[in-house]
């Protein structure tokens, strides 16, 4: 395969059993470069186990994934080197700086000393973050750890950047700010964006939007067509409407 | 991925398990004084009630407090193997173990670059420990100092392999008391850490065996040896299998596709 023009995302046929309880069934989509792609679901919808599937906590046994090209489970370091991730909770060391945290994660990706001071200060700086870099992260409030995560998750310069719920918690600025910023990040940076979420009103009408409910694809496309599929005004009313109905 | 891939890793990994340890400042004072107080109270009452005929690597008679000097050794390295494995489960649960798990480096890597800097932190607490005990004049030949140091490294990571392996199997943080119980005080009593096998011996032939076979006398014996400028080769080839056989447990436990990170993997 091509991997300059292969999907920064693929997902294909990948279901996830936990004993008997099935938290992913044949859920295929893929993600391109550029594309924004809102994966809405409510709580337990099987968002969490797809995410832990595509950071490979575990292996995938039944379908493949592939990022940039790179089969996760045949080719899982160079995958994992394409992608950047934000949890749903916060991973950074709180005692230690927010310069130090970031050095951490450019070691785990190989990067010079020089090319990490660079980029840590290009990210930082773009989030208005590089003055705080000497700061504990226990200091900063949770909007600003929010952006250091995501300074975190950039320094590689990953193809697809993973969002698991970032902005739970969060107050409304500090919720405005991140989204937009990643908005601004896959239109201007071409960055793949899978953002996992059940507040709708995260969602651009630019949109790529997947509808999870208890562990299937509802809908897939565009905020358009999942307007005029569900015949309702708003994505708040189309996202109840899909996921009102049991299985 | 390359070599300065690895090695930068391994940078990483290291300096942020120092830093943690520098910063949790109430971590290395109690690190510090739990053998200090064996070494100072328990050993002192034991002094006179404990008769030590001279055996290796001692030739001479010796006082009790440095006949426990390496089994509190010993002790500093058992506490932060398991305190390592308590880190990696509160990682887990906080998620932090997370951005380690995602990094483009083999898993087993990954591991081995974590137990190689938790045991850096652990040769540290010893060396604090042995400064306190020579200025309270429970010396070793000097050249031991510095004999110690491979046998410290090899009983290290058997010992934080240990807990790798438990952290694998541990799910959350409440069933770590259960480590203290069922690993660190039968591993730490039934040794050779504060009494010869001998003694033991004329007490009971089952307690005898048990600590003969308990891999954590072998790491003991092997930490006493060094100290006295001597290879004791049968505890470092047990300890080694130990590690050996401890670290490849704790890999299976943490595959994504074979371990208990199958199990583990629904939560988020």
């Amino acid at each position: 395969m091509n991997l300059s023009i292969a999907p920064a995302l693929s997902v294909q046929s990948v279901s996830l059993a936990y004993g008997e309880k099935l938290a992913l069934d044949k859920v295929s989509f893929t993600v391109f470069s550029g594309d924004c792609l809102i994966l809405l679901g409510p709580n337990g919808a099987g968002k969490s186990s797809l995410f832990s599937l595509i950071t490979r906590l575990y292996d995938t046994r039944e379908g493949s994934i592939e990022i940039a090209g790179l089969n996760l489970k045949r080719n899982s370091s160079k995958a994992l080197a394409r992608l950047g991730v934000v949890f749903q909770q916060s991973t950074l060391d709180m005692d230690l700086s927010v310069e130090r945290n970031l050095l951490y994660h450019s070691d785990l990706h190989g990067l010079s000393r020089k090319l990490a001071k660079l980029r840590i200060q290009e990210e930082l700086e773009r989030q208005a973050m590089f003055d705080r870099r000497h700061e504990r992260v226990r200091q900063l409030n949770g909007g600003h750890r929010r952006r250091v995560e995501i300074a975190r998750a950039l320094l590689h310069k990953p193809n697809l950047l993973l969002l698991d719920e970032p902005t739970v918690g969060l107050d409304m600025p500090s919720r405005k700010a991140i989204v937009e910023y990643v908005h601004q990040l896959s239109a201007e940076q071409n960055i793949a964006v899978l953002w996992a979420t059940h507040l709708v009103d995260e969602i651009f009408e630019t949109d790529q939007l997947i509808v999870l409910h208890k562990g299937t694809i509802r809908f897939q496309g565009s905020v358009q067509e999942l307007l005029e599929k569900t015949a309702t005004p708003t994505v708040a009313d189309a996202f109840q409407h899909l996921t009102r109905e049991g299985k | 991925m390359n070599l300065p891939h690895y090695l930068r890793a391994l940078r990483g990994i290291s300096t942020r398990e120092l830093l943690r340890f520098v910063h949790q400042r109430e971590r290395f004072i109690s690190a510090l004084v739990r053998p200090l107080v064996w070494l100072f109270i328990f050993a002192a009452g034991f002094r006179s009630t404990l008769g030590l005929s001279p055996t290796p690597p001692y030739e001479t008679y010796i006082l009790y407090e440095e006949y426990i000097t390496p089994g509190l050794i010993g002790m500093i390295q058992l506490f932060n193997g398991m305190q390592s494995s308590l880190s990696m489960v509160y990682d887990r649960e906080m998620g932090n173990m997370r951005t380690l798990l995602i990094s483009p480096l083999p898993r087993w890597f990954l591991l081995v670059a974590k137990l190689l800097a938790g045991t850096l932190v652990s040769i540290l607490q010893v060396y604090a420990f042995l400064l306190v005990a020579w200025l309270y004049d429970v010396r070793t030949p000097p050249e031991g100092y510095l004999g110690v140091l491979p046998a410290l490294l090899l009983s290290g990571l058997m010992l934080g392999a240990l807990g790798l392996l438990l952290s694998s199997f541990i799910e959350q943080l409440e069933n770590f008391a259960g480590v203290m119980n069922f690993v660190i005080f039968p591993m730490f009593f039934l040794s050779t850490a504060l009494y010869p096998l001998w003694k033991l011996q004329e007490s009971s032939q089952l307690l005898h065996t048990l600590a003969q076979y308990n891999p954590f006398s072998q790491a003991v014996e092997l930490i006493r040896f060094a100290l006295y400028g001597q290879f004791n080769i049968y505890a470092s080839i047990y300890t080694l299998s130990a590690l050996t056989l401890f670290l490849s447990a704790a890999v299976i436990g943490y595959n994504p596709s074979k371990g208990m990170m199958q199990k583990k993997g629904g939560k988020s």
